[in-house]
C-alpha cells in the first residue's frame, strides 16, 4: 500500500495549486484538471484490485471513520448511557439513545481512539467484560421500550488481559449472545471497520448484518492465524486470503445481508457518501423488520442462526464409526508434551 | 550487569523410558509409571496426580451406566467451505484427525443413563484438531439439545476445546451464535443444562455454550479462559499469575460453581441430577 502515499501526496499538491489559483492573475485550472484526472486514474488502478490483506489495512486505517463519527453524522441527540451497574464503565463500548429517521433507537457501538491518549481511554477498541455487560443492560432496556437496537462493530477483539479474565470475559460474551438471541426487538449490526472474532460477534447476533465494503470480519486476525497455523509471522497476507474475511467473500458465503459501498479509497475519502448509503440501507432494513410481528421476528432470527453451518453427509468409507473402531486406549500424554518446554501446551494452539 | 552471560546448557534428552509398552514416563513429574495403573487411575498420573486427556469413549464409560450410551450423533462431517489450506490442507487435517480418533469430528453426542436417570451427553475430544468447534460440532451440540427437549431430559456437555475452528473462518465463529440460540430452547422447556469444563475450555467454546450452563462444573486440572496465554503475551505482554486460567482461578473469581475430581464426577452428576428428576 505504499502507493497510497503517492496518492495522498498528489492530493496535497492539487490542494496547493488550488490555493495558488485563487491568487489574482494566475490561471492553473488546466494543470489542476490534468492532475485530478491522473489522481482519479491512479486511484482506480490501486483500489480496483485490492488484496484481502490490503483491505485489512484499510479496515484498520486510523483515518477511517469510527463509531462516533457515524453516530454524529447519522443520528441525532445521542444520549450516552454509562456503566454496567455491576463494576464499571467501558469506554471502548458505547451505549445510548438516539433519534433515527423518526424513531428512538438504542445504539451499542465499539469505539477506537486515534491519539495515544484516546487509545488509552478506549483500550484500542478492545471491549472488556463491563462493556459487554453495559451492552446487555442497554439492549434489555431497548426491549422494554420497544426501541430497535443498532450495533456498530469495530474492534480488534475483546480485551484479553488478566482483569478481563478475572471478570469472566468469556461468560460476558456468552451472556450477550444469549441476550441478543432472545431480545424482543429488531437488531441490526453494522461492521464498520474491524470485526474481531468473539469480541465482535458478542454484539453482532442480529436480524440483519451489514458490512461496509472495506470492513473485515474474522474468527481470528490474519496475524494470529499466521502464527498458529503457518507458524510464521510473515504469512499474514496468505492467512487473510484464506480466512475469507472481506465483505464480498462473506456475502458470497451468505453470512451477511448487505454490503455498503464505500467511495474509492475508503469511507474516509467521502464520508457523506458513505453515511448516505448506510443510512438508506438502515432505513429500509428497519422498515422491513418493523413490519414483522414480534414472533415472526424471533422465529426468523432463530432460523437464521440455527441453520448457519457448512457440513456434508459422512462418507462412511472414510470414517470408522466410534463403535467399530474404538479410539486408542493408550493414555494420551500429549497434554504435557509441550514443544516450548512449558508444562502444558497453550490451549489456543490450533484454534481461537 | 554481569559481564558473563548466563551459561546456556545444551538440553539433552535423557528420556530413559525402557522401550516397553507397559511403562510410560509422565512428562509432568518425570516418573516412570505403569500404564495399567494410569488407566485404572482414570488417566491420572499415580505419582504426581497430573490429569491426562481422556478419549471420548473413556470419558463416556467413566460417566454413564454401563452399556447405556446410544450414539445419536448426526452422520455428518466437515465440508471445507473455504477450501482452506495453510501448511496443510484442512481436508488432510480432518482425515488425519479422523484416523487418530476414529471419530467423524471433535464431538460425540448420545442418549445415556446416569444411575438410571436419562440424559443427553455430549463429549468433546481434544485430539481432534484441538477439540475445535466448527460447523459439525455446532450442529451436533444443537442436535443434542433438541433431542433433550424432545426426550424431556437434562443436557450435559463435557468441553475440551481450544475454541473455534480457524479453518472454517466465520462459519466457526457463527457456531457460538448458533449453539447459544438453541440453548435458550432448553431453558424454555425447563430442562437443566450441566456444563463440565475440562482441560482446556477456552476461546469460542468458553465464550458461548460452555459458559451458559445452569450449573458449571470444572474438572480438577481444567484450564478455563477466553484468550490463551500466548495471545495475551503477544497482544499486551502482561505478567500472568501462576494460577492464571486454572480451575482454581475460575473458581476464585466466581466463573464456575464447583471443582470436582475426575474420579468423583459421576457421583457428582448423579446427585446433581437428583435435584431435577421429577422437575424434568
Amino acid at each position: 500500500m505504499s502507493d497510497e502515499r503517492t496518492l495522498d501526496l498528489l492530493e496535497t499538491k492539487i490542494g496547493e495549486l488550488r490555493q495558488l489559483n485563487s491568487i489574482d492573475g494566475i490561471d492553473l485550472s488546466g494543470e489542476i484538471d490534468k492532475l485530478e484526472a491522473k489522481l482519479e486514474a491512479l486511484r482506480r488502478e490501486l483500489y480496483s484490485s485490492l488484496s484481502d490483506w490490503e483491505r485489512v489495512k484499510i479496515a484498520r486505517n486510523p483515518k477511517r471513520p469510527y463509531a462516533l463519527d457515524y453516530i454524529d453524522a447519522m443520528f441525532t441527540g445521542f444520549y450516552e448511557l454509562h456503566g454496567d451497574r455491576l463494576f464499571g464503565d467501558d469506554r471502548a463500548l458505547l451505549a445510548g439513545l438516539a433519534q433515527f429517521n423518526g424513531r428512538t433507537v438504542m445504539l451499542v457501538a465499539q469505539q477506537k481512539g486515534r491519539t495515544t491518549e484516546e487509545n488509552q481511554e478506549r483500550f484500542f477498541g478492545m471491549t472488556r467484560p463491563q462493556g459487554y455487560r453495559k451492552a446487555i443492560r442497554a439492549m434489555r432496556m431497548a426491549e422494554r421500550f420497544g426501541f430497535p437496537v443498532i450495533t456498530l462493530i469495530d474492534t480488534p477483539g475483546a480485551y484479553p488481559g488478566v482483569e478481563s479474565e478475572a471478570a469472566n470475559i468469556g461468560g460476558a460474551i456468552a451472556e450477550s449472545l444469549l441476550t441478543m438471541s432472545q431480545l424482543r426487538t429488531p437488531i441490526i449490526s453494522v461492521i464498520i471497520g474491524e470485526g474481531g472474532s468473539g469480541g465482535a460477534l458478542a454484539i453482532g447476533l442480529a436480524d440483519r448484518v451489514l458490512m461496509l465494503e472495506n470492513a473485515v470480519y474474522s474468527v481470528i486476525t490474519p496475524e494470529g492465524a499466521a502464527a498458529i497455523l503457518w507458524k510464521e509471522k510473515g504469512k499474514s497476507a496468505e492467512a487473510a486470503a484464506a480466512l475469507n474475511l472481506t465483505a464480498e467473500h462473506l456475502s458470497d458465503l451468505g453470512l451477511i445481508d448487505a454490503i455498503i459501498a464505500e467511495p474509492l479509497g475508503g469511507a474516509h475519502k467521502d464520508f457523506d457518501q458513505t453515511t448516505q448509503a448506510l443510512k438508506q440501507s438502515l432505513v429500509s432494513f428497519l422498515d422491513e423488520l418493523e413490519a414483522l410481528t414480534m414472533d415472526e421476528l424471533l422465529d426468523a432470527r432463530f432460523d437464521r442462526y440455527r441453520s448457519i453451518g457448512s457440513y456434508q453427509e459422512l462418507g462412511t468409507s472414510r470414517v470408522a464409526i466410534l463403535e467399530e473402531n474404538p479410539p486408542q486406549v493408550e493414555p494420551d500424554i500429549s497434554k504435557i508434551s509441550a514443544e516450548d518446554g512449558s508444562k502444558k501446551p497453550s490451549a489456543d494452539a490450533p484454534v481461537e | 550487569m554481569s559481564i558473563f552471560k548466563d551459561k546456556q546448557y545444551l538440553r539433552v534428552n535423557v528420556d530413559s523410558a525402557p522401550d516397553d509398552s507397559l511403562w510410560m514416563k509422565c512428562k509432568s513429574c518425570g516418573e516412570l509409571v505403569f500404564k495399567r495403573r494410569v488407566r485404572e487411575n482414570n488417566n491420572i498420573c499415580p505419582s504426581c496426580g497430573e490429569y491426562f486427556f481422556l478419549t471420548v469413549k473413556e470419558r463416556i464409560d467413566m460417566l454413564v451406566d454401563e452399556g447405556t450410551f446410544d450414539n445419536i450423533s448426526k452422520s455428518i462431517e466437515a465440508s471445507d467451505p473455504l477450501h482452506f489450506v495453510d501448511r496443510k490442507s484442512y481436508q488432510d487435517r480432518i482425515a488425519q484427525a479422523q484416523g487418530i480418533t476414529g471419530l467423524p469430528d471433535a464431538l460425540v453426542v448420545g442418549r445415556a443413563r446416569i444411575d438410571g436417570m436419562p440424559v443427553i451427553l455430549g463429549v468433546m475430544d481434544f485430539r481432534f484438531i484441538g477439540g475445535s468447534m466448527g460447523s459439525v460440532m455446532g450442529e451436533q451440540i444443537c442436535h443434542g439439545m433438541e433431542t433433550a427437549v424432545g426426550d424431556h431430559c437434562p443436557f450435559i456437555l463435557v468441553s475440551s476445546s481450544g475454541g473455534a475452528r480457524l479453518q472454517e473462518g466465520l462459519f466457526s465463529l457463527m457456531q457460538m451464535a448458533k449453539t447459544t440460540t438453541v440453548r435458550a430452547r432448553l431453558a424454555e422447556a425447563g430442562l437443566p443444562f450441566i456444563s463440565i469444563m475440562t482441560y482446556p475450555t477456552s476461546g469460542g467454546v468458553q465464550a458461548s455454550i460452555a459458559s451458559l450452563g445452569d450449573i458449571i462444573i470444572a474438572e480438577r486440572g481444567a484450564m478455563i479462559g477466553f484468550a490463551g496465554r500466548r495471545v495475551i503475551q503477544f497482544t499486551i505482554a502482561q505478567e500472568l499469575p501462576d494460577n492464571y486460567q486454572t480451575d482454581e482461578f475460575a473458581f476464585e473469581h466466581g466463573a464456575i460453581d464447583r471443582v470436582v475430581q475426575r474420579a468423583h464426577m459421576r457421583e457428582e452428576l448423579s446427585s446433581l441430577l437428583g435435584f431435577f428428576v421429577g422437575a424434568a
